[in-house]
């Protein structure tokens, strides 16, 4: 379904995308069935003259039958959509990259703009070629990013669509996520928590790029202290 | 305690010579009292319904003055939101659904003359109007109305600076908290009348579904909202004294509020959905001529609806920034509640089965209910799973969900019983062939509004944002042709409620006059003159059979109304 509408640009868009069609399609056979017996119910039952309507109390077992059986198949159907619900989750919000397999990420929301403090040529934050940007966030196709996640002031929550990634910014707290990027490109990044008055202009983009040409960006934007330290 | 009501209400004004005050305005009437709450409900739906225009006039047209209300900044656009929904559940669903079919219904349908505490019931309302007279003076104070969406999440609810709307915020939660001493003074009355007040003979399994559910729903309102009034207290101390509950730099946490919201929030999502299921249910049997199917089962399963959904609260708060391991009990725990509600649509389903189904006015709404309302419940499955939820949190399709279930509940479900008692209400018959009008402009319009929504939530839209131009993935021609064509149906549906507005009033003073028993129903409501006169009967009734045996094999009438010794 959700491809029809945008790109899945991370590797767990597609999982996500699967348990969405998953659930698309139980709960539509589901939708289907009761509406056809619903309107075919209201159809063939109409009132005509001289013909009374049936009593039926519905206590009796075979009478309960048509009521427990699907009571019994919905509970069965909620099983398969739990199952494929809490893997998806355990993947996307429970499992951590490893350290050396991965680059961090710190994203600051504040009213109303994202910062993002890119960790540099050496891979790691809170060194002194870290680079920050506001509302651009700058990164490498197929590689995995370790993100913290924190705000400023008021609840904000990051959100890149393509990717389906949605989490919680709270003041006070770090929180971790990670994603990897499957194709290059330019997307959305936004706010899905209102966050006062301005968050309607919360917007920032996410620019996917190749691993060489995201090299050269780094190295073009090192910060010029950095540049001044390690170029002779 | 009954018949003292009766004397408090006529009071020093003698019997029949009542002034329209004491009459209309500080009754203590179960009827008129219900009708205060419906009136003010329906003006303040007035109120919901010109936000609504407002804020998708923007959407549509962004930046474009609105006619009737003029351009729109950031700061209106979340007002209008936040109040848009606050009143719509509040001020428009909980007074019609609850208070006003509650207090009109419950004595007329279990054969006592009034409630048990008739000025407890009276100070309800007025607290109730109080509230709501707080809550539209929160929109023009300095500063402007709060815009912090209608769950109020801190910190931006709890401190002026980040809200910018000192004034509007704390009015606001002043208003909701009067709303709930109003209802739970309600509550106490409907759970006290029908567990006390019922006429001799009407033992448990005989009590028609619809009050049966305005109980359950009374009790899960009492049972939830203490902690959020616990937590509105907070919040406003911490607003307005300086504490910091919810401030994560003085040691408090802004989750706990969530926690607290919600757990009143979702019971409350069923305090309203009961009141309209029973309202349909007894509309369905009367226009097939049916026995509802498996009244125990329905029982049972409203019970056990009513204590799963103490459960499933921070299914809200999947990606709020709370463990993960936790959304799993609550993926499951939602899940489950999937069930009773399905069985409750089998249920209703299967009662048309062998019925003799007459398309009247009611009839098609409470249809039209169960129609719409699985479009709602399946929906609601794409949220209540942790996994996709993380996409749909927060998006349109989250927004498109809820309004396909609040829509049927407070609109379609609040027609459906004031077509059906309209006769008994004001002794006059609305017009069928307006009604039906009203009903197909109604419904056409109302899928045509939310089905693109669904579309737009799919797309990645997400809430709350006054002006997608912002976004080049969400500003192109496609989805912003999806939202003009939802604006424009809005405007559509908005134009057809003037054919009930004038049904409504018309009838009221010229509409064919009704008999006692129009439908030839068998609960005790339609044994009482129409309108019933205070006191309701002048001999209260006795039940000798459950509300719903219509088409018995041993009569010869399809009707055998409770009150009939044989
Ligand atoms: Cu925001
Ligand atoms: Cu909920």
């Amino acid at each position: 379904m959700l491809e029809h509408y945008l790109p899945a640009a991370s590797t767990y868009a597609s999982d996500i995308d699967g348990l969405v069609n998953l659930i698309f399609w139980i709960v539509g056979v589901w939708f289907v069935l009761c509406q056809v017996v619903f309107f075919y119910f209201i159809i063939k039952f109409r009132r005509k003259p001289g013909v009374k309507a049936q009593y039926i109390t519905g206590e009796e077992k075979e009478q309960k039958r048509w009521i427990s059986i699907p009571h019994a198949l919905v509970l069965i159907c909620d099983v398969f959509i739990v199952y494929g619900a809490v893997t998806v989750w355990v993947d996307i919000k429970q499992t951590l990259p490893e350290p050396e397999e991965s680059t961090p990420v710190r994203v600051i929301g504040q009213q109303w703009a994202w910062t993002f403090v890119h960790a540099g040529p050496d891979g790691l934050l809170d060194t002194p070629d870290d680079i920050e940007t506001v509302d651009e966030l700058r990164i490498q196709v197929n590689h995995k990013y370790r993100y913290q996640l924190e705000s400023e002031d008021v609840l904000h929550n990051f959100s890149i669509p393509v990717f389906r990634l949605k989490q919680d910014a709270i003041p006070g707290r770090v929180i971790e996520g990670w994603f990897e990027a499957t194709q290059t490109g330019t997307f959305d990044v936004q706010c899905a928590e209102i966050c006062g008055i301005g968050h309607g202009i919360m917007a920032a983009r996410i620019v996917i790029e190749p691993a060489a040409d995201h090299a050269a960006w780094m190295s073009e934007n090192a910060p010029r202290t950095v540049l001044a330290a390690t170029t002779p | 305690m009954a018949e003292h009501a009766g004397e408090a209400a006529h009071g020093h004004d003698g019997h029949h010579e009542m002034s329209f005050w004491s009459k209309y305005v500080f009754s203590t009437d179960h009827k008129i009292i219900g009708m205060q709450y419906m009136f003010t409900g329906m003006a303040m739906a007035l109120i919901g319904g010109f936000m609504a225009y407002v804020f998708r006039m923007q959407l549509a047209f962004p930046g474009e003055a609105v006619p009737g209300f003029g351009g729109v900044s950031p700061a209106d656009y979340n007002s209008l939101i936040t109040n848009h929904g606050t009143i719509m559940i509040f001020w428009v669903a909980m007074p019609v659904l609850i208070a006003g079919f509650g207090n009109f219904l419950i004595p007329l349908m279990i054969g006592c003359d009034d409630m048990v505490f008739p000025k407890i019931n009276r100070l309800s309302y007025q607290i109730f109007l109080l509230s709501a007279i707080v809550l539209i003076v929160s929109f023009f104070v300095q500063g402007g109305g709060f815009g912090g969406a209608w769950t109020a999440y801190p910190p931006l609810s709890a401190k002026a600076e980040y809200s910018l709307t000192p004034l509007g915020s704390t009015l606001w939660l002043v208003a909701v908290a009067l709303e709930f001493v109003a209802f739970l003074l309600g509550g106490i009355n409907f759970v006290t009348t029908t567990m006390n007040s019922r006429a001799p003979g009407m033992k448990m399994y005989d009590i028609p579904m619809v009050i049966w559910m305005i109980v359950v729903a009374s009790i899960l309102f009492m049972a939830s909202v203490g902690p959020l009034i616990a937590g509105a207290v907070m919040l406003f101390m911490d607003q307005n004294v300086g504490t910091g509950f919810f401030d994560p730099g003085k040691g408090g946490d802004p989750i706990l509020w969530q926690h607290l919201f919600w757990f009143f929030g979702h019971p409350e999502v069923y305090v309203v959905l009961l009141p309209a299921m029973g309202i349909v249910a007894d509309i369905m049997t009367v226009f097939s001529r049916k026995k509802l199917f498996a009244y125990r089962t329905v029982l049972y399963t409203v019970f056990g609806t009513g204590v799963l959904s103490f459960t499933v609260w921070a299914h809200h708060q999947f990606i709020a920034g709370v463990d993960p391991r936790m959304a799993h009990i609550f993926t499951i725990t939602t899940l489950l509640i999937s069930v009773p509600i399905a069985e409750m649509c089998f249920v209703y389903i299967a009662t048309l089965y062998g019925g003799s189904i007459q398309l009247s006015t009611p009839m098609l709404w409470a249809l039209a209910f169960l129609a719409e309302f699985l479009i709602g419940g399946v929906t609601g499955i794409f949220l209540g799973a942790s996994g996709a939820d993380v996409y749909f949190h927060d998006t349109y399709f989250v927004l498109a969900h809820f309004h396909y279930t609040f829509f049927p509940i407070a609109i379609i479900g609040v027609f459906a019983g004031i077509t059906y008692w309209f006769p008994k209400m004001f002794g006059r018959h609305l017009s069928e062939f307006w009604g039906k009008v009203h009903f197909w402009g109604t419904i056409v319009a109302f899928n045509c509004i939310f089905i693109p929504l669904f579309m737009l939530g799919a797309a990645g839209q997400h809430r709350r944002i006054y002006n997608y131009n912002h976004f080049p993935d969400l500003a192109t021609p496609e989805l912003q042709r999806l939202r003009v064509i939802a604006t424009s149906a809005l405007l559509v549906m908005l134009a057809f409620q003037a054919v009930f507005l004038i049904n409504f009033f018309y009838s009221l003073f010229k509409g064919k006059k009704a008999e006692k028993n129009p439908y030839n129903a068998n609960t005790l409501e339609w044994t009482a003159a129409s309108p019933p006169p205070h006191g309701n009967w002048a001999e209260l009734p006795r039940v000798y059979r459950g509300p719903y045996e219509y088409s018995h094999p041993d009569r010869d009438t399809d009707y055998w109304p409770q009150n009939e010794p044989n």
